[in-house]
């Protein structure tokens, strides 16, 4: 395969990306490459794999989640709330009640969305705002620290299995469920379906708001559970946990080549997407660039893949009448 | 933005001819904004002995003038369906350029030249890449809200810069006159309120607006320079960040990288809750600055009997999806019982 047929094909592209990049950092700083950093990467990066996977089940059908870190945030909250009052709770038992509440928080999104008919930037806008409050009312404002939470409740996180360290299974296990989901089952057909043309797949018998619910619903769930992850790994809860992290994962998204305006984006996509972000926020520190730097080359890297990928994205087909004297480049892209 | 959108509220519907029924009057998002903000000042003025005295509304007007101002501009963004995320960031920078000016020994109108001018420049930036690559607006602005803010910290780190000269500050925290103490801001914010509104509703520039929000795509075909208008609607987007910054630098005397950090998300509440569909083509400057009391009211009125900020931020979301459902939810009330 030639390099240009590469290209075009941008999944591979971005892998080589990534990997270039791992080969530049590990140049100048050969530690980053050793099998136990790359791990660490991969263990840090799990959270954004997560919820860049929810978040573009989502934007497959048109919608946007600004609510899953508010979400995370509450969850990880009341996660740790309860385990504090009962001790005697299973791990099992948490992460359970951490995936339905999530599930239930993103649901009560997905009812606004589909059943009423609000904007889902709207909705998640206002959700965004009522879950970071309702952490700082359940917990009167405290910090919950490691002190407040048992032993077992922050073992988990940093257990393994089979070798491999717990988070990347879940990682790996959320992934395999999502891509499961998109490629080889009905629903994420329709996913698609409804993305690329709503009005089509309407016709096609596929209803839109149950769509709807039910990617709020999942995105909730899967908030949830990172929830739980994220204060047990880091042992804190607080109101500000994760804030902002909304954007990040929009931003892996569109590294990863989802299309915001719905009905394109892959597994794989999304999943280099938020390896890209965490490769490079891991590497910063190891070639002793200062963390400062780490917002604007976000930036600078959405942007660029941005633009990289209205080439591929560009539709044709709205303007027919565009005459041969029009200056090109003035067309209107709705 | 979705399937349910062919049978939206009424208060989406560009009216072609002016209301004549009563009840169009009634039923107008307005008026529903009205009732809210009348309910506001009641509840507050019960909760509160302090809420109904003109020197505490006065002051209070300082907490959420700037981000009205963002609102404005940021309206006739929503009604030609774009967006600008990077708002909060646009302030960072031009505080920050303002900052190092100001370090220089620039004087005061130097100093706002620069925050207008970076503003623009910022504005331009987004505006040149959402229209010369055809790039969503929401994902561009995204990006460039990483782009400024991280410019901000690189340049800034855990500094903070307050050698402001006592004239400039005196923008922020200023009041017009000693006599009636309103801020300077809040003037400001009122006449461009009226300068914005009277574009948009009485000009043409304003119709054409709403018709490139109604459908972008016929309005190209009617000749509107399309990309042209949304391109100095960016470019107006970042002048008014710009004026944020120097209202916002000189009220609180200094400059840190997370400056305004999180008033993109608030102005767009703000304008969302004044009935500007997010799918644009439709909204008015009067029901936006509507909103703008509503919010910043309530906000005061919650802080006199000291709830804290972010438990008021709760019952601003609670504020914003509730408005926005009630009617939906009523229409489909009514038209199910008919």
């Amino acid at each position: 395969m030639s390099l240009a047929a590469l290209f075009r094909h941008r999944d591979a592209a971005l892998a080589l990306i990534v990997a270039a990049l791992i080969l530049a950092i590990g140049l100048r700083a050969p530690v980053f490459v050793t099998p136990e950093s790359l791990i660490g990467v991969l263990t840090d990066t799990s959270f954004l794999f997560m919820l860049t996977l929810a978040q573009m089940a989502v934007i497959l059908t048109r919608g946007i989640d600004l609510s899953v870190a508010a979400n995370l945030a509450l969850t990880g909250m009341i996660a740790a709330l309860v385990s504090r009052a009962m001790p005697g709770l299973p791990v099992a038992g948490i992460i359970a009640l951490a995936v339905a509440l999530g599930a239930a928080l993103g649901a009560l999104n997905g009812a606004f969305i589909a059943f009423v008919g609000i904007p889902p930037i709207v909705v998640t806008l206002g959700t965004l705002s009522i879950y970071r409050g309702a952490i700082f009312l359940i917990a009167g404002g405290a910090w919950l620290t490691s002190k407040d939470m048992n032993p077992a409740f922050l073992a988990f996180p940093k257990s393994t299995l089979l070798g491999a360290p717990i988070l990347i299974v879940i990682a790996a296990l959320v992934s395999l469920f999502f891509w499961a989901l998109l490629n080889h089952s009905r629903i994420g057909r329709g996913l698609y379906a409804v993305g690329g043309n709503p009005v089509a797949a309407r016709y096609c018998g596929i209803d839109l708001r149950v769509q709807q619910f039910l990617v709020y619903t999942l995105a909730g769930a899967v908030s949830g559970l990172c929830g739980y992850l994220w204060v047990s790994r880091y042992g804190i809860a607080y109101t500000d946990i994760a804030q902002g992290y909304e954007l990040t994962i929009i931003a892996a998204c569109v590294i990863g080549g989802v299309s915001i305006a719905g009905g394109v984006g892959s597994v794989q996509g999304a999943l280099l997407g938020a390896l890209f972000l965490g490769v490079v926020v891991n590497a910063l520190p190891v070639i002793n660039v200062s963390p400062f730097w780490q917002m604007l080359i976000s930036g600078a890297v959405i942007l660029g893949a941005v633009v990289i990928n209205a080439r591929s994205e560009r539709r044709s087909g709205k303007l027919i009448l565009r005459g041969s004297r029009r200056p090109a480049g003035n067309g209107a892209r709705a | 933005m979705s399937l349910s959108n062919a049978s939206p509220a009424s208060r989406y519907d560009v009216a072609d001819r002016a209301p004549r029924r009563l009840s169009d009057y009634l039923l107008r998002w307005e008026t529903i904004l009205v009732v809210l903000l009348i309910a506001v000042v009641i509840v507050n003025a019960l909760i509160s002995p302090f809420f109904l005295d003109f020197y505490n509304l006065s002051d209070a007007t300082f907490n959420f003038s700037e981000k009205a101002i963002l609102a404005l501009a940021m309206t006739l963004l929503i009604i030609v369906r774009d967006i600008d995320l990077s708002i909060a960031a646009i302030i960072a920078l031009a505080s920050l350029a303002m900052g190092f000016a100001a370090e220089a020994g620039a004087p005061t109108f130097a100093l706002i030249g620069i925050g207008l001018g970076v503003g623009a420049l910022c504005g331009a930036f987004n505006g040149a890449l959402v229209t010369g690559f055809g790039l969503p607006s929401i994902v561009v602005t995204i990006g460039t809200m990483s782009l400024f803010r991280g410019i901000a910290q690189v340049a800034l780190g855990d500094q903070a810069i307050t050698k402001y000269p006592a004239s400039f500050q005196a923008i922020g925290q200023g009041y017009i006159t000693d006599k009636a103490p309103i801020p300077i801001s809040f003037v400001l914010f009122l006449g461009l309120a009226a300068v914005f509104g009277i574009v948009l509703h009485r000009t043409i520039i304003g119709r054409k607006l709403f018709a490139m929000g109604a459908n972008p795509v016929a309005a190209l075909f009617s000749g509107i320079a399309v990309n042209r208008i949304r391109f100095w609607l960016f470019v107006l987007m970042g002048l008014m960040a710009g004026l944020a910054a120097v209202l916002l630098t000189g009220r609180i005397g200094s400059t840190r990288p997370n400056i305004a950090l999180g008033f993109e998300l608030e102005v767009v509440t703000m304008v969302v809750l004044g009935g500007v569909s997010i799918a644009g083509g439709a909204g008015t400057i009067l029901g936006v600055t509507l909103a703008v009391f509503v919010l910043g009211l309530t906000t005061f009125g919650l802080s006199l009997v000291n709830v804290p900020g972010i438990v008021i931020s709760i019952l601003n979301g609670v504020l914003l999806i509730a408005s926005i459902s009630a009617p939906a939810v009523a229409q489909r009330f009514l038209r199910g019982r008919s």
